[in-house]
Order: structure tokens, then C-alpha cells, then sequence
């Protein structure tokens, strides 16, 4: 089995992939506009709730009662699903599921999909896996679709073109749709996808879409968006096939009571979804005729087995944590090098894929705690991320130089008789580097520090000498 | 009241007036202040980087050493933060019942600087007199671990001569995050020139804080910049008064 995230695994580490990002003033300025409305938006509409708090509770709940319970509801999903006319696949990882994709769509002879947004699908890189097998998918989520046309990567997961501006979309657009003379107002450009789109939605016989919900009582897939284009890709076409994380799962329907009012104030500042689609199996003259449901586990079950970090699962991919962080806010999604960026894909994705390939992922934030605040479900992403950071320093993953600094600090700081030693030495090998009162350069590691930041030197007498002396002079 | 303090290790190290202004401040109202000499650090540094297993004996020590302490006051927001989160899953997972029971005692008699004046000692006004345009930076640890509220902003809007001026874009992280501003230096930087501008958006003379780790931070820029904004720990404003006698 080899679980994969996207293209994560030759991604650069977080500090690297930074550095390049930091320098274009065009995204930064887009991802700080974009995060700013979102979050105000959020602020607004969060605040009107006077039960948001046992709301955040609830979902917490349920979550957690689903995923201690999760074998029974998938079962229970699959049952009523299939009594309900559609057919379930499980998919251990990413390829088996593409596979699984793939054959459904070839057993139709159909060489083209049309896909409502999903993340999951980024997560086990679908699209590559159609090419390959010559089928040609469309993506017709909006930003999706610009994604999709720029031969760009995803930055966020509910606004995946974040980091685009309306003049590099119109730019997008004139090229990849051939409209040279493409206006720029909001109008021009979702005409234009607009124009573009419905000749597929009319065209094209298989559809494929994620889904934010599965419900285990009724065998039912929801999916919430707000533009209806997915709304088209689950009614229009005569096959449908949606591929679900395993964890996506709730047990009844009215635990959607909960969930949609979290998401939707979470993730785009709005009290309700425009288009709410819930849909079980088939029915005949409505919609789909056949109706396929892919569970894929792709690393799922591994992180529920771990109990310290299993609440990572409890995610709605609701966006809130990326728009909070101040980390995601400088760089923006590219940066975490997976399809799942900011807080969240900064606990998932390692946990996901092998540590290895991420290990810097989990260090990819200031611990300031917002992410935590805002998470609908109540994640505690700053302490999954410690104990991911854990797991890195025990594989013993971490720098060399970093863990002598450590193991050095943690001699010092063993006792006070330590402690007043290293005050001691410190004194004396901070004296290179003090110019004028003052230290501006420091090498190595803690260069990165005196690179835009003076540093004081250590003052000549420590707290406790300090105390030591007045005791003394008391008595 | 007999209060013990724990000075951190940094602040100790780097920031001794911090410790020598609270002790100031403590005694002026007329509570007596025990340091205790054999106390090192909260682990904090270790613990969050990932090296947990060396932070077990400095949560053991803080333990030892404070055991009796009738009240714990902390100059720093984040170690606070460190106990209340960690301490009591880390002793758990000690499986040693007595350190578990430990933890659980001492920690309601932890209090942050600003939390023990206004919350313990239920007192605002400190009698402290500082003529200065000062801005209150919030530290991440204190905003959303220790929900300090307006604490610190009532205490300065108590202090004689203080022109108290609001932080723009106070809920945002200055960007330290410990490690991580050694870790991802880069990002860390372009957090602390958005808290800069906003610093210096105030025009205020003076940024304060309930902990010297961000102001170390965002003071290290606002001196390499030659902006003339000094940062200064809350305790030191509170222990300034009229005749400017020194602790």
C-alpha cells in the first residue's frame, strides 16, 4: 500500500518552499485579501450565534462517537446505500481508488468526467490517473476550473485559487478558453466559465464528486457548494461516482443539523450554503442511473490508531484554520507542499503520508493557538503538532545542530547549579559577537534570528544573582 | 500574602529588571516574595520543539521546588500556558499517581503577573507613575491559553501619566512561536514586520507585554530598524513610580 497526498512527497520542505513564496508580492498580497474578507466574513456571522460554543461542542461529538464507531458506520453506510441502488468500492489507498475510477468510467466506454470540487480526489491526484487512462476530466467548481486551466496547484481547500487575482484569471481564461478580448469585471469572467461549462454539463455522461457528508442511517452523500455547478454534476449525468474519505461518515441524518450550520459560517462566512445537495442511490427518472460510492483510506485508519493525534480526523475541510494562521497568511497553501496547506494539512499530511516526506510540515507554525479557536470541531491543532513534532525528534529526524542545542539546554536547565553556569559561560562566549551593547550577527542556526532582529547580550548579573545579593545584604 | 516566584529561565537569563520589578511591585503593596533558588524552567522550550522527553524532569523540578508555595506568580504568560496545558497530560502520562495529584494541587495556585494583581490580589491601580505613550502587544499565550482579557489594560490604564494607545490587529501573532522563529526564520520575519507596522501605526514610545519572549522578538526588529520604540515587560511600567526609586 503506499499512500500518497497529492504530490507531497517531492515537495520541498516548508522553510524552503517558504523562502521562494515570500518574495512573490503578487500571491501574498492575494492570499492576505482573500484570507482578510473570509475571516471578517466568518467573524460576523459566527458572533451572531449565541450557541456557537455548544454547537463546536456537538460536532466535536459527534465526530468522536462516529470515528470510535467508525466500522459499524461504514457498514451501515454500505448497507443502506446499496438497498438504495448504488453501488460501494473500498479503496485501501490512492491508486486502488483511482483504479476503481477509472474502470467504472471504461466499463461505460466514456472518456470524459465532469467533477464537482474535491479535495480528496487532489489527494490521490485522480486527474493524473484519468489522463493516463485517456479519459478527460473537467473540473467545474470555479476555482477549480482555474486551477485546473493554469496548470496550477490548489492553495487552499474551499477557495483552491486564493492566490489568484481577477487580472491573472482573466489572463487564464483569454489564453486556455481562446477569449482575446475577455473583459475583467466579475461577469465577464464567470460568463465566460459559464459559457464554458454548460456545454459540458450537457455533454458529458459520468460525474465524479467528493463529499462533505456521508450518512450512514440513510446511505446518503452531501455535498454543500455555492456556485450549483455541482449541483449539475451530480443531477446531469447518467453516471455518478463519489469518492469519500472514510472518515467523512456520520451516523443519521439529522446529525447535518449540526454539520451545516458549522460549515458553511466556518468556511465561506455564510450562514447557509446556496446549493444544500443530499442524494441516496438512484431514482428512477431522477438523476444518475447508476451510482457508485468509493470509501478510500489512504493513511485514515493508521491516524485513527494513533490516539494522541486520531482528532485530526474530526476535520470538516472547512478552511477556518488556514484563514486564521498567521503562518498561512504570509505564505499561503503552496508552501505546505500538499494539496491539504495551513494548520490542518500541516497535522494531516504527515500523518497521511510517511513522515518522511513532511517532517517539516509539523513545524510550520507559532503556536499562537488561533487555528484551535476557530476549528468548528474543536481540533487542538497546536497540540497534535507538538506531538507530531515529538514523533520527528523520537525517529531522531531532527538536526543534528538542533539536537545538541537541545540536549545542551536541557543540561543547564537540569539544575540551578547548572543554570548559573551556563548564565556564566553564555556572559563570556556571547563577547565576539557583542559590538556597541548590542549582538547583530549570530552563526549558525540562530542566525536566522540576527538576520532582521538585534539581539541584547546577556546583562552582566542574572536574576538570581540579583536576589542572592539582596538576601545577603538583608541578613 | 507570601507570594513565590518564578521567574522563568529566560527572564532570569536576559530580562533580570523584569524579576527585580515584580518583586518590586509585590513588596510596595506589602506582600513578602520568596525566590526560590533552586527552581530552573517550565520545560516549554523542550516540550513544544518536540524534545519532551527532556522537559518530564523540569516540569518534575518546577514541582519539587513550588510544592509548598502558598502562591506562584509568573512574570510570563507563556510558561503559565506550558503548566496548564501540558503539565497535567504529562504528568498522566508519567503514570505515577502522586505527580498526577501534584500537578492538580499547585496549578490553581499558578497565577500570570497580571492575574495575580487583579484576579488574587484584586487590585488595578499599583501606585505606579510612568509618563509615557505605551502599546499593549497580547501575547498569543495570554489571549487564547490564559484568556487574560483586559487585566493587563486595566493595570496600565491605572498607571499615573500612561497614555495607553490600542494595538492594531491585536489578535495576530507577533510571530516568535520559540523555535520556530530560528526554524522558519523567514516566515517568522514577515510576521514581525506586520506586527512592527503595526507597533509603529500607535506611534507609542513604549511596546509592553506579559512576556518578554515576544517583546525580545519584536523589540530585536524595532532596534535594528533605529525606530526609538523600546519594548518594556508590563512589570517594569507597574513598578515605575514618581520618585523613580530603583528596586
Amino acid at each position: 500500500m503506499s499512500v500518497r497526498v497529492g504530490e507531497a512527497a517531492d515537495a520541498l520542505p516548508f522553510p524552503q518552499a517558504a523562502h521562494r513564496l515570500l518574495r512573490n508580492v503578487q500571491l501574498r498580497r492575494n492570499v492576505r485579501h482573500a484570507t482578510d474578507v473570509i475571516r471578517n466574513k466568518r467573524g460576523k456571522v459566527v458572533a451572531e450565534m449565541p450557541d456557537w460554543q455548544q454547537l463546536r461542542d456537538a460536532g466535536y461529538a459527534i465526530k468522536e462517537h462516529t470515528l470510535r464507531n467508525l466500522g459499524r458506520y461504514l457498514a451501515q453506510f454500505e448497507e443502506a446505500c446499496t438497498r438504495a441502488g448504488g453501488k460501494v468500492h473500498w479503496a485501501r489507498d490512492a491508486d486502488e481508488a483511482n483504479r476503481i475510477i477509472v474502470s467504472i468510467i471504461e466499463s461505460h466506454q466514456e472518456n470524459e468526467v465532469i467533477k464537482v470540487k474535491t479535495m480528496t480526489s487532489d489527494e490521490t491526484r485522480l486527474n493524473a490517473a484519468l489522463e493516463a487512462a485517456g479519459i478527460t476530466p473537467y473540473e467545474t467548481d470555479l476555482a477549480d476550473l482555474i486551477v485546473q486551466l493554469g496548470d496550477d496547484k490548489p492553495s487552499h481547500i474551499v477557495v483552491p485559487a486564493l492566490h489568484r487575482n481577477r487580472m491573472e484569471i482573466r489572463q487564464i481564461f483569454r489564453e486556455k478558453m481562446n477569449l482575446p478580448g475577455l473583459g475583467d469585471r466579475p461577469e465577464d469572467l464567470t460568463n465566460a466559465a459559464r459559457q464554458y461549462l454548460r456545454e459540458k454539463f450537457l455533454r458529458v455522461r459520468v460525474g465524479v464528486s467528493g463529499a462533505n457528508f456521508a450518512i450512514a442511517e440513510t446511505g446518503s452523500i452531501c455535498v454543500v457548494e455555492s456556485e450549483g455547478n455541482g449541483r449539475m454534476c451530480v443531477s446531469l449525468p447518467r453516471v455518478l461516482i463519489s469518492l469519500v474519505g472514510i472518515e467523512k461518515v456520520v451516523p443519521t441524518f439529522q446529525d447535518l443539523e449540526v454539520f451545516l450550520q458549522l460549515l458553511p459560517r466556518s468556511a465561506t462566512g455564510e450562514r447557509m450554503n446556496p446549493y444544500n445537495s443530499i442524494w441516496t442511490g438512484v431514482t428512477e427518472g431522477d438523476g444518475p442511473e447508476e451510482f457508485h460510492v468509493v470509501l478510500l483510506d489512504n493513511g485514515r485508519s493508521g491516524i485513527l490508531a494513533n490516539e494522541k493525534t486520531s482528532d485530526t480526523l474530526d476535520c470538516i475541510r472547512c478552511g477556518a484554520c488556514l484563514n486564521a494562521c498567521p503562518v498561512y497568511r504570509q505564505t499561503g497553501g503552496h508552501a505546505y507542499g500538499s494539496v491539504y496547506g495551513g494548520p490542518i494539512g500541516a497535522i494531516l499530511t504527515p500523518q497521511l503520508q510517511d513522515m518522511k516526506h513532511s517532517q517539516s510540515l509539523p513545524y510550520a507554525s507559532s503556536l499562537c493557538g488561533a487555528c484551535y479557536e476557530v476549528c468548528p470541531v474543536k481540533i487542538n491543532i497546536p497540540e497534535i503538532l507538538i506531538d507530531l513534532r515529538a514523533e520527528v525528534v523520537e525517529n531522531g529526524d531532527a538536526p543534528l545542530s538542533e539536537r545538541l542545542m537541545m540536549r545542551a539546554a536541557a543540561y543547564a536547565l537540569e539544575s540551578a547549579g547548572h543554570l548559573a553556569l551556563a548564565q556564566k559561560l553564555g556572559r563570556i562566549g556571547q563577547l565576539p559577537f557583542v559590538h556597541n551593547g548590542n549582538i547583530r550577527r549570530l552563526p549558525g542556526m540562530l542566525g536566522g534570528w540576527t538576520d532582521v532582529r538585534d539581539l541584547a547580550p546577556i546583562p552582566r548579573e542574572s536574576f538570581r544573582e540579583w536576589w542572592r545579593k539582596r538576601e545577603k545584604s538583608a541578613r | 500574602m507570601r507570594i513565590s516566584l518564578f521567574i522563568a529561565c529566560y527572564n532570569d537569563t536576559l530580562f533580570p529588571e523584569t524579576g527585580k520589578a515584580v518583586v518590586r511591585v509585590l513588596e510596595r503593596l506589602g506582600h513578602t516574595v520568596e525566590f526560590p533558588m533552586a527552581q530552573t524552567c517550565c520545560g516549554q522550550m523542550h516540550y513544544n520543539t518536540g524534545y519532551q522527553r527532556e522537559a518530564f524532569p523540569m516540569m518534575k523540578q518546577f514541582l519539587e521546588v513550588f510544592r509548598d508555595a502558598e502562591i506562584i506568580c509568573v512574570p510570563s504568560a507563556s510558561c503559565v500556558a506550558m503548566m496548564r496545558e501540558h503539565y497535567p497530560k504529562m504528568a498522566q502520562a508519567t503514570g505515577e499517581a502522586e505527580l498526577a495529584k501534584l500537578v492538580e494541587e499547585i496549578l490553581p495556585r499558578v497565577f500570570e503577573f497580571s492575574e495575580l494583581l487583579v484576579d488574587k490580589l484584586g487590585i488595578t491601580d499599583v501606585g505606579a507613575f510612568y509618563p509615557h505613550t505605551v502599546t499593549l502587544h497580547t501575547s498569543c499565550h495570554s489571549l487564547r491559553s490564559l484568556q487574560v482579557g483586559d487585566k493587563p489594560v486595566r493595570l496600565l490604564r491605572s498607571v499615573r501619566g500612561l497614555q495607553l494607545i490600542e494595538l492594531p490587529e491585536n489578535d495576530q501573532c507577533c510571530g516568535f512561536g520559540g523555535t520556530f522563529a530560528v526554524k522558519n526564520a523567514e516566515v517568522s520575519a514577515a510576521m514581525l514586520c506586520d506586527k512592527v507596522r503595526c507597533v509603529l501605526e500607535t506611534q507609542a514610545e513604549i511596546c509592553t507585554a506579559g512576556d518578554n519572549s515576544c517583546l525580545m522578538h519584536i523589540g530585536g526588529a524595532l532596534s535594528r530598524e533605529r525606530t526609538g520604540v523600546k519594548c518594556i515587560h508590563l512589570a517594569e511600567i507597574l513598578a515605575s513610580t514618581q520618585s523613580g526609586e530603583q528596586p
